[in-house]
């Protein structure tokens, strides 16, 4: 049966072209890859080769002809044996071109259930022992207590096996695990979060430790592109099971270039998940569960909280789930949310608030995604006021989108603005001075406190 | 090219020969159908073409066993096809359809396949390379001997994390195969202008890895070259560099005016060095099959072909619901 040569698409957005030139004519045979004719789309002038062989038929088209959309039938192709008299019997493969038709209802993301409902079961038994121990005991003791339980589970990065950990978090980890499962890598963070996200496709665990969070930005392409998106990309059929950790946000005078919070960055991330914790048994805790989860986890720490000693649960099994926020103290008067460092604003000025006569619950999201917004939304429909704590730059910050969500959800409820206490919107500066003030603090929480709940 | 020509003629069997005209042929003829199911607006975004290169990958998986495993970049069909994934469910992803290996969520570039060890499928040019040596640190750490080919073009050849990467895969004796498939243009930019020393499987050297150039368009010298670099890896003596020296015939992607190169560059090649045409002359010559034996497996390729088209054309497109799914798993994946 003759075949029709239709005008082909040469881009993805091209809908129409020039037929500039044909190349053949009438009763020429022609082979596949053989220039048929020249078109011209919107970037440039293409050739355009045959795909079958044949004969050329009729040219349907002329040389010149503008604006012929695309899948018009422009020339026939005549087979062995076959004359251009059989060319009115000639079927289109035009009817086939048209695409299915699209879904016609576009499924939004299923709604919240308008009723918030906080999930407020205690993160430990209670009458369960606990003992003092730091943030960086606690990140220790998660890691050894998963790597012992898993085989597969292994910790990479800079420093972490002989070195001890640039900031002691791996102590004694190849120890107890040997140099097989606490690997020191060259310092090449894009290479080695590459090779472990190659290593999660593969079936394993692994933790990867950056020195800090300012040097994942060399790695990002990979934690984005590779870590968060293959499972969609793949529909379902490849995991990556990966943690990154590290030390996240400002130190303490080391410059602009070491310190930056990064949560609003992972934050964004669909296939994502992220944990900034403040407390020892909040890092612990999540910790495990972020080296358990099937999915790639961003686990920003702090180097300042580190050393800050807090009561952690004797358990043999410890874990705290993701989206769920701790109330760390009840109050009536104003909700304040934070997460990270962030939390040792939020409490200071809490406190001191007490002292004023004005109650304020304080609030620790812990996971920035999923985020536990329920915990958020009863808390403002409570107090009927907020602000937001964190130390990241002000455009896009996680309480800009808190922001947001409170609007949508309890807009009624709100008897004042919600107030975001941020970073402030410069690189940061290196001298003792100026750092403190780049960075938000008690005095402003206060300040913002004050002004939402008019006192 | 300057490739080394192995002395590879005498070694391959009648059913070897077959077995890699039939693979060869399978990729150009799906490729070809694929432009052309572009051409009719079936295929959206970006397609790149492999026809040209069909030697490089189909010599490759014949120096494979079970469980090794592929990755790979976007020019990414063929290594499909050849280590046997279904060609309906390759040409439905291309199309976009529930039929499609990622279910239409993945497109050209994004494809994989758990039982066939293929691990995609990539989008950003020099990023698989890392993940492949990921790969292989897998199964290192699991002890077992399985090699992990990672293809990547010229153009990727000079993306630092590739060099990052080769230290550490040197450094931990992993056993990858660094696949150079160097088509001489990084889309439009020829080697010469974008490489300050040309040959490419000389860049290992700085790391001790171990590398040669092999002529793509002979299948034969791949497989030679592959079953080499496969038990360099496989002994545990870390990994190696093969440069694939081929071409690709067609743009690099649908919408490549091909202004950078000649016709009659392109038409020379596909005269004189045409990997499918020598695989054919060795059968013919050899008396390993007839006229009428290759007819039969052109034919029994368009079936497949035109089956796949028809399947990518017929399989519905993804459930609005599938918008939702696949973000984040609940369960731990299996082990490869």
């Amino acid at each position: 049966m003759p075949t029709e040569i239709l005008m082909p698409a040469l881009s993805p957005t091209m809908e129409e072209g020039t037929l500039a030139k044909w190349l053949v004519k009438e009763g020429d045979t022609v082979s596949s890859g053989d220039i048929l004719a020249e078109i011209e789309t919107d970037k440039a002038t293409m050739e355009f080769e045959a795909v079958d062989e044949g004969t050329v038929g009729r040219i349907l088209i002329e040389a010149g002809t503008e604006g012929v959309k695309v899948n018009t039938p422009i020339a026939v192709l005549l087979e062995d044996g076959e004359s251009a008299d059989d060319i009115t019997a000639a079927k289109g493969a035009v009817q086939d071109a048209k695409p299915s038709p699209t879904a016609e209802t576009p499924v939004s993301q299923p709604a919240e259930a308008k009723a918030p409902r906080p999930d407020r079961s205690p993160d430990w038994p209670e009458g369960t022992e606990t003992k003092k121990q730091t943030v960086r005991e606690a990140l220790n003791a998660a890691m050894a207590e998963e790597m012992r339980g898993d085989e597969t589970v292994f910790i990479m990065g800079e420093e972490v096996a002989e070195y001890q950990g640039a900031y002691k978090i791996t102590q004694n980890l190849l120890e107890e695990f040997g140099a097989k499962r606490v690997i020191d890598t060259p310092i090449t963070e894009h290479g080695f979060a590459g090779i472990g996200v190659g290593a999660a496709f593969g079936g394993l665990r692994p933790i990867v430790e950056f020195m800090t969070f300012n040097f994942a930005m060399q790695a990002i392409d990979q934690i984005i592109n590779s870590a968060a998106k293959t499972l969609y990309m793949s529909g379902g059929q490849m995991g990556c099971p990966i943690v990154f950790r590290g030390p996240n946000g400002a130190a303490a005078r080391v410059g602009a270039q070491h310190s930056q919070d990064y949560a609003a960055w992972y934050a964004h991330i669909p296939g994502l998940k992220v944990v900034q914790p403040y407390s020892a048994s909040d890092a612990k805790g999540l910790l495990k569960s972020a080296i358990r989860d099937p999915n790639p986890v961003i686990f920003l720490e702090n180097e300042i909280l580190y050393g800050k000693s807090f009561d952690v649960p004797v358990m043999d099994d410890f874990t705290i789930p993701f989206g769920k926020a701790r109330i760390w103290r009840e109050g009536e008067d104003v909700t304040i949310v934070s997460f990270g460092i962030g939390m040792t604003y939020a409490l200071a000025a809490a406190e001191k608030l007490a002292a004023d006569g004005i109650s304020a619950e304080v609030i620790d999201l812990r996971t920035l995604r999923p985020m536990d917004y329920d915990t958020v939304i009863a808390s403002v429909q409570k107090t009927n006021r907020c602000v937001t704590v964190e130390e990241g730059w002000p455009v896009a910050s996680i309480g800009n989108h808190l922001s947001a969500v409170i609007m949508e959800r309890a807009f009624d409820y709100l008897d004042a603005p919600v107030i975001n206490c941020l970073g402030k919107d410069v690189p940061m500066p290196y001298a003792a001075n100026l750092e403190k003030l780049a960075l938000t603090s008690t005095q402003e929480v206060l300040d913002a406190v004050h002004k939402v709940t008019y006192r | 090219m300057a490739a080394q020509k192995s002395d590879s003629k005498s070694n391959a069997s009648a059913e070897d020969l077959k077995a890699f005209y039939y693979d060869m042929l399978l990729i150009r003829r799906f490729e070809e159908k694929a432009g052309q199911l572009y051409g009719m607006g079936l295929i959206g975004g970006f397609c790149h073409l492999y026809i040209g290169q069909e030697a490089v990958v189909v010599g490759l998986e014949a120096a494979a066993e079970e469980g090794d495993k592929r990755i790979t970049t976007y020019r990414d069909h063929g290594h499909m096809l050849a280590c046997g994934m279904d060609a309906n469910g390759v040409m439905a992803e291309l199309t976009g359809r529930e039929g499609g290996y990622s279910r239409g969520k993945g497109g050209s570039m994004h494809m994989f396949s758990k039982e066939k060890h293929f691990y995609g499928g990539h989008g950003i040019v020099g990023a698989n390379v890392p993940l492949g040596a990921g790969l292989a640190f897998s199964d290192k750490y699991r002890g077992n001997d399985r090699v992990t080919f990672t293809y990547f073009g010229d153009g990727a050849a000079n993306q630092g994390q590739v060099y990052e990467t080769f230290n550490m895969a040197a450094l931990w004796q992993l056993p990858v195969i660094f696949v150079i498939e160097n088509n001489n243009y990084a889309m439009g930019t020829a080697q010469k202008r974008s490489t300050s020393t040309p040959d490419l499987y000389k860049r290992g050297e700085a790391f001790g890895i171990p590398g040669e150039a092999v002529d793509g368009m002979d299948v034969l010298a791949v497989r030679d070259a592959g079953q080499k670099a496969v038990a360099h890896c496989r002994a545990g003596k870390g990994p190696y560099i093969l440069e694939v020296m081929t071409y690709r015939y067609r743009g690099h992607s649908m919408s490549d005016p091909a202004k950078y190169r000649t016709r009659e560059e392109v038409q020379k090649i596909r005269e004189e060095k045409d990997c499918i045409e020598h695989v054919r002359d060795l059968l013919l010559t050899g008396k390993h099959a007839t006229e009428d034996d290759l007819k039969a497996i052109d034919k029994d390729i368009k079936k497949i072909v035109n089956a796949a088209a028809e399947f990518a054309k017929d399989s519905p497109e993804p459930d609005a619901a599938e918008l939702w799914t696949d973000i984040y798993a609940e369960t731990a994946p299996q082990n490869a």
